[in-house]
């Protein structure tokens, strides 16, 4: 007999009540590992953004096209160091549920933009090699099966072919890999040669540039400078750093933070009234053999450490477990929206934040019965 | 020269109460429940305390276990004055020196009768086989050592009882405090657990105090005393002379 093992028997006295207690935190557990890899999900641009970079769009909206031409004239101003554009192509493949971001660029400069994108040297050689080559990341490569060598028809919706054909057919040459688990490998990147050549369009537009500057210190400084240099132009532009941009973009599908976390925060206030009740009732119910510990020479101080053990206990059974098998499915078999998400994975933080609120609400629970049992005068509660 | 008659050697005192009040508040006024109390309990005795409902037995019963201090006075148990022990010493003391037997028992209802038995051993360093071996034996005292793996609910009244004595016999204490032991039995289980208790006291030479309504079962014990509205009032002669 141990106190633990006595601890665990206290459990087992009405265990009916033990397990739905410990069934609701565990519930309450996976809950909050789900809701922290869906946060994110949707938070993974802004988490990733570089301090040294710049987003360039159209002053009026990032829809508006800039001309190619922009790049040479941002590489000539102090404190830019690299340059690459992008475009949003819009495509579809096969359906609209398959979603996923393509991109054309260009491959050099903007795998140096982006270095946290990884792609085998050969790979990369091979694009530069094949005009209608394309990348693909990891995370849209897993969802569909793409392979190296597979040719990848994608459906346009913004930028028909110049013979009024809508189907762009891309050889996939590379598949890339997030260097940090919050990289999103979801987008597909062709050439933009092929791009501005085979789209009916007007030639030479590009979506937006992406600029490194020198010094992170500066980039306001940087940024000004080249809304300065296009002001007054037919397309104006407006610099920010890729943190403010991606926060912009986030903000308009709502604080999808905000709301988990309002979730979350009201999940557990209710597990904390549940177990909290558990535990006040098995104090209540067992007054008297707390008091016979007592008199048994069993100290406050043990007593106190009974009850709050046991609340550890029915927080810790259904929390960590809840936890682990989240954990274990997020890690494993991974995003339920089969590569909806653009990242999928439970930061260390928030299983560190998980652990810490696995023993608040053992603690929080246990607490008041635990000083009530230390507090309990033997005499009076034998008399009852 | 002639031969001396030896002066009897004066037994040591297991329990010296002296002037002891204890009064309770209660509603904003305080009911004195012990008033100059005073006793005397030598060593090995078996002492009964009867008295009407309300009268103070079990007050003073916690009196003397540390479960509760005196309001006015000094309680020395073997030597020991307890009122100047801090409240963390008292329980340390208590749990070595002190074996407590309830009127309902107050067993464990999910240890099994071993483990209930062995529970006070949880405050020693005794090693796992050593605390079931001691815990078996203070059954086997009791004569439930084929009960070993029995719950409470699965015994007798008699039986819990006796599982309680167990507990209270393991950790080979000096005292014994009783509150009706018996207050719950039938006959023939009173008559079991008094048997019991009256080979603990003889042979074991344990000093017990036995708080009982029972006329019969007082007359188990060396010594009575009555107790009435928190004094002693009388001394009757011991029923089981020694
Ligand atoms: N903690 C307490 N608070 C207030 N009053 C108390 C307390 N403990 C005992 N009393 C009062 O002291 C008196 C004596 O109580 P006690 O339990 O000692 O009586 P008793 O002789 O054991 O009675 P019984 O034979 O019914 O067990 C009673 O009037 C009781 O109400
Ligand atoms: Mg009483």
């Amino acid at each position: 007999m141990s106190m633990l093992s006595l601890m665990l028997r206290g459990l087992g006295r009405k265990w009916v009540r033990t397990l739905l207690t410990i069934l609701s935190i565990f519930v309450a557990f996976m809950l909050f590992g789900f809701l922290a890899a869906i946060r994110v999900a949707f938070a993974s641009g802004a988490n990733v953004a570089d301090a040294d970079r710049l987003i360039v769009r159209h002053a009026v909206s990032i829809i508006q096209m800039l001309p190619e031409t922009y790049g040479d004239r941002m590489r000539r101003i102090d404190g830019v160091k690299d340059v690459s554009h992008a475009t949003w192509f819009g495509g579809i493949y096969q359906e609209p549920k398959n979603f996923f971001p393509q991109h054309p660029v260009i491959p050099d400069d903007h795998l140096n933009l982006y270095p946290e994108l990884l792609l085998p040297a050969e790979q990369l050689q091979a694009w530069k090699k094949t005009r209608t080559g394309a990348i693909v990341g990891r995370t849209t490569a897993d969802r569909f099966g793409f392979k190296v060598g597979d040719r990848v028809p994608i459906q346009a919706t913004i930028w028909p072919k110049k013979d009024g054909t809508q189907t762009w057919t891309f050889d996939i040459v590379g598949i890339y890999d997030g260097a940090k688990s919050g990289t999103d490998t979801s987008p597909l990147f062709f050439r933009y040669d092929y791009f501005d050549e085979a789209h009916r369009g007007t030639r030479g537009q590009v979506g937006w540039y992406i600029v490194r500057v020198d010094d992170p210190k500066y980039a306001d400084a940087v940024a000004e400078a080249i809304d300065q240099t296009f002001a007054n132009s037919p397309a104006e532009t407006k610099a920010e750093t890729e943190g403010a941009f991606l926060a912009g973009f986030a903000s308009q599908i709502g604080n999808i933070g905000a709301i988990l976390t309002a979730i979350i925060s009201a999940v557990f206030f209710t597990i904390l009234l549940v177990a909290a009740n558990t535990m006040a009732q098995s104090v209540r119910e067992r007054t008297n053999e707390l008091a016979v510990l007592k008199a048994l020479g069993f100290g406050d101080g043990q007593v106190l450490w009974f009850v709050l053990g046991e609340a550890l206990l029915i927080a810790g059974l259904g929390g960590f477990s809840g936890l682990l098998l989240s954990f274990t499915l997020i890690t494993v078999v991974g995003d339920p929206t089969n590569g909806m998400l653009p990242v999928f994975y439970m930061p260390k933080a928030d299983l560190g934040l998980g652990l810490l609120l696995v023993v608040l609400l053992g603690v929080g629970s246990g607490f008041l019965p635990a000083l009530q049992a230390r507090s309990l005068q033997i005499a009076d509660a034998l008399r009852r | 020269m002639s031969a001396v008659t030896p002066e009897p050697r004066p037994k040591s005192l297991m329990l010296h109460l002296d002037g002891v009040d204890k009064s309770f508040k209660r509603g904003g006024q305080s009911i004195v429940v012990l008033e100059e109390l005073s006793l005397k309990v030598p060593t090995g005795e078996f002492l009964a305390l009867m008295g009407p409902s309300g009268s103070g037995k079990s007050t003073l019963l916690n009196l003397i276990g540390g479960l509760d201090r005196p309001s006015h006075g000094s309680v020395v148990v073997d030597g020991q004055s307890i009122d100047s022990l801090k409240s963390s010493e008292l329980t340390r003391w208590r749990a070595r020196n002190i074996g407590f037997v309830f009127q309902f028992y107050n067993l464990m209802p999910v240890l099994n009768a071993l483990n209930n038995v062995a529970l006070p051993l949880m405050l020693t360093n005794l090693s796992h086989a050593e605390r079931r071996k001691r815990a078996e034996i203070a059954l086997g005292i009791v004569g439930l050592g084929h009960r070993l793996k029995q719950y409470p609910r699965t015994l007798s009244g008699g039986e819990q009882q006796r599982v309680g004595i167990a507990r209270a016999l393991i950790t080979d204490p000096k005292i014994l405090l009783c509150d009706e032991p018996t207050g719950d039995l039938d006959r023939a289980s009173a008559r079991d657990v008094l048997d019991l208790l009256q080979v603990l006291n003889r042979d074991l030479g344990k000093t017990i105090v036995m708080v009982t309504h029972d006329p019969q079962a007082a007359e188990c014990a060396t010594r009575i005393l009555h107790l009435d509205k928190g004094r002693l009032i009388r001394e009757s002669g011991s029923g089981a002379n020694p």
